[in-house]
């Protein structure tokens, strides 16, 4: 703790830097290329896009661009650099991955974000990708500001020793009545908690938020008013989740923690809900003495749902939009993101890709042999229209709802509970 | 700088008359750029309502201060970074004033011990801090095993406030108990063994020697061991982040029942995205550390006198 008042003075240098510099923002110059000309192209990603040998091929399919790849580990601080950044006006890449919580605080920043409809290549249309995926990053003008990469689209995880325990089915396909709606889904968490005295699911939060992205209408109405206690909807999930949690249905383990982590080894949980992605963490976590014990079904209560993947946009800071989209248009191919799931399960967001047989033949052995490939791209389909998200949805998510939630986990009462989410998103809408 | 007058430069080439003011240039034009100008500026931004990604900042003059003055979420930041701070500075002068008696006690001095005693100041405060984070795992974690084994309840170090206090504390101790010790070792070394032999002379045992000779001549150290553990101790961010459960989260805890001042800064900043409120933060924490420095140093001065 001591000697660290560099800490604050960081934070203040970082501050007024991103400050002086706001003046000089917005230059859009589209700087026109001599034919020949050397470039150098800049993309940023974040944890793992599988972009590697794709650059590499970019470049010699293209001579005469440099691509640099700037990576991030961590997503988080990827993002805070991402809109510390695009508010200074300068220090962004040419081309920069945005993740879909954090999409909406792009979204109502449009104006720093090229329109790739009228920059990027005149072949590649909304056709490209799933319906939903593409209209998400649709700006309030109109303009759309990213290309999609991948999807996270939703199914559900369990434990198939702790259902035989608990005189549970344990078939993917018998067990799909009980994940049909959110209301089979707890009254069955009810039926597990009482015959074995355990939790139905890792952590409030993780069900909320898969209910809320289901609603039509989430934080923010079209007009950006908040609605978050105007929307019965919202308060009714919030009901039902912190009544199942009260009734000791969560672990109470807030994701991506340390004990969370631990909770798939331990079998802390019966239930997960499972984006594609969350295979590869639940085979890192519960690990090889745990194989065959998760399984995955094609069902998901309340229809489907998606739970991340991300977007490539191109800020109107750089000096070379016109590349740039030509290269983000490129790389989000379906023949290229079938290349980057080989590589990473990244699940592409391509309409093509989701029919190409190198996906769907895809089976998980650790998930005792289910066609993975075919399951997700089936719950792919079953997204409906993205819900409309305000400026700051992402961050309320995060930052106020999983903290009010985690709050009721540990004794807080759910009207002490709303009070805090109603309060903490009004501070984040202002 | 460097105005030419009457005075006893004048007779000086001009080359020899500048030399002192580049050779100390350096300093003052670093603090300059990276602390006096950052502080103001932040100052500056303090009277704005300033979007992070916002283009049209407006003055609104003081009212992120009082604003601030009716938040309860910077009062539970106030309150708990003092806790941290009590929690914090007690124990640990006590043990280094311990460690170093010990030390001191020691026949030979060995650079080992002291090499060993000084290690945790050496280390990655993230890397402390994660590894005091599992430590402290509610369910999963080492401490809480101890207390089982020992037949006793266990601690939601995440949850509850005070003990998530103690859990902070101990990782600020871990970390900064064997500097202290050092600190402290070396003044008890500068302590005159005519002293203690005078001591003997008069009958006084070794606690006696201790509590009577060593420990009034050290109080000089021991506040200035004060004054830099309260000028750290307000501004504690990494370890209340990382004991989180949340990952990335600045809310410490899930009812901010640990978040610091400077975390709430933070916050501010890149959460709620209101660099004009953050600065304002900033600067109240800047006023309280001068504050609390402040009467450290009249303390000092007055302890001098008394002592010395």
């Amino acid at each position: 703790m001591r000697r660290q008042p560099w800490r604050v003075r960081a934070l203040a240098i970082a501050t007024a830097t991103a400050l002086i510099t706001t003046p000089s923002a917005c230059g859009t110059g589209i700087a026109a290329r001599e034919p020949g000309a050397p470039l150098e192209l800049s993309i940023a990603t974040f944890t793992e896009f599988g972009y590697e040998d794709l650059l590499i091929e970019y470049q010699q399919k293209h001579p005469g661009i440099k691509v640099r790849h700037q990576r991030t580990g961590q997503g988080g601080t990827y993002h805070q650099q991402l809109f510390t950044r695009l508010g200074a006006g300068s220090g962004l890449t040419d081309v920069v991955a945005i993740e879909e919580g954090h999409l909406s605080d792009a979204l109502a920043a449009s104006r720093l974000f090229q329109d790739l409809a009228v920059i990027g290549p005149r072949d590649v249309t909304g056709n490209r990708w799933l319906d939903w995926k593409y209209a998400a990053a649709k700006a309030r003008d109109g303009s759309l500001i990213g290309y999609g990469t991948d999807i996270g689209p939703l199914a559900m995880c369990y434990r198939v020793d702790l259902f035989a325990a608990a005189g549970l089915p344990t078939d993917p396909e018998l067990v799909k009545p009980l994940f049909s709606s959110w209301d089979s889904y707890f009254a069955a968490g009810d039926d597990y908690a009482a015959r074995t005295g355990k939790p139905w699911f890792d952590s409030a939060a993780q069900i909320f938020n898969a209910m809320h992205n289901q609603l039509a209408t989430g934080y923010f109405d079209t007009d950006d008013t908040l609605v978050v206690a105007t929307n019965p909807a919202i308060r009714q999930n919030w009901d039902a989740v912190t009544a199942a949690t009260r009734r000791g249905q969560s672990a109470g383990l807030t994701a991506f923690s340390a004990e969370w982590e631990a909770g798939f080894r331990a079998g802390a949980f019966a239930t997960k809900t499972c984006p594609s992605w969350m295979l590869g963490v639940i085979k890192a976590q519960a690990g090889p003495a745990n194989a065959g014990r998760w399984a995955v079904t094609g069902a998901f209560p309340g229809g489907g749902g998606n739970w991340g993947g991300s977007y490539l946009a191109v800020p109107k800071q750089s000096a070379h939009p016109r590349e740039a989209a030509e290269l983000a248009a490129w790389l989000t191919a379906p023949e290229q993101q079938i290349r980057a799931f080989a590589r990473t399960g990244n699940f592409p967001s391509q309409v093509e890709a989701l029919t190409s047989p190198r996906l769907l033949g895809t089976v998980d052995e650790y998930f005792g042999g289910a066609r993975t490939g075919e399951l997700f791209a089936a719950q792919a389909r079953k997204v409906s229209a993205p819900q409309y998200k305000g400026p700051g949805d992402g961050r309320i998510q995060e930052a106020v709802v999983t903290p009010a939630l985690r709050a009721v986990e540990q004794g807080t009462t759910p009207e002490e509970g709303w009070r805090r989410l109603v309060q903490g998103a009004e501070k984040i809408a202002r | 700088m460097a105005a030419a007058g009457p005075g006893r430069g004048e007779d000086r080439p001009v080359r020899t008359r500048l030399a002192p003011y580049l050779l100390v240039a350096p300093f003052f034009v670093l603090f300059t750029v990276t602390g006096l100008f950052p502080l103001l500026y932040t100052g500056y931004v303090s009277l704005f309502s300033w979007d992070l990604v916002g283009d049209s900042p407006g003055f609104v003059g003081l009212a992120n201060y009082a604003e601030l003055l009716g938040d309860d979420r910077f009062g539970t930041a106030l309150v708990n970074t003092l806790s941290i701070f009590l929690l914090a500075t007690g124990p640990q002068l006590v043990v280094a004033v311990g460690v170093a008696a010990l030390l001191d006690a020691a026949p030979r001095p060995s650079t080992g011990w002291r090499v060993a005693v000084l290690a945790p100041t050496a280390m990655s405060v993230v890397a402390v801090g994660i590894v005091f984070a599992n430590l402290f795992g509610p369910r999963y974690g080492l401490v809480n095993a101890a207390l089982a084994g020992l037949g006793l309840d266990p601690v939601d170090w995440q949850a509850d406030r005070l003990a998530g206090h103690v859990a902070i504390a101990v990782m600020v101790n871990w970390r900064w108990t064997g500097y202290n010790a050092l600190v402290v070792l070396a003044a008890m070394r500068a302590i005159p063994p005519t002293l203690y032999e005078a001591a003997i002379v008069d009958g006084a045992g070794r606690w006696r020697r201790f509590r009577h000779v060593t420990l009034p001549l050290l109080r000089p150290t021991l506040l200035f061991v004060v004054v830099t553990s309260t000028i750290g101790g307000l501004q504690v961010f990494t370890e209340p982040k990382l004991l989180d459960a949340q990952p990335g989260s600045a809310n410490g805890g899930a009812s901010g029942q640990f978040q610091t001042v400077a975390l709430y800064v933070y916050q501010s900043a890149f959460e709620t995205r209101r660099l004009g409120y953050a600065s304002a933060v900033a600067w109240v924490l800047v006023l309280l550390v001068a504050l609390l420095a402040w009467v450290n140093y009249r303390l000092t001065r007055r302890m001098a006198g008394v002592d010395g």
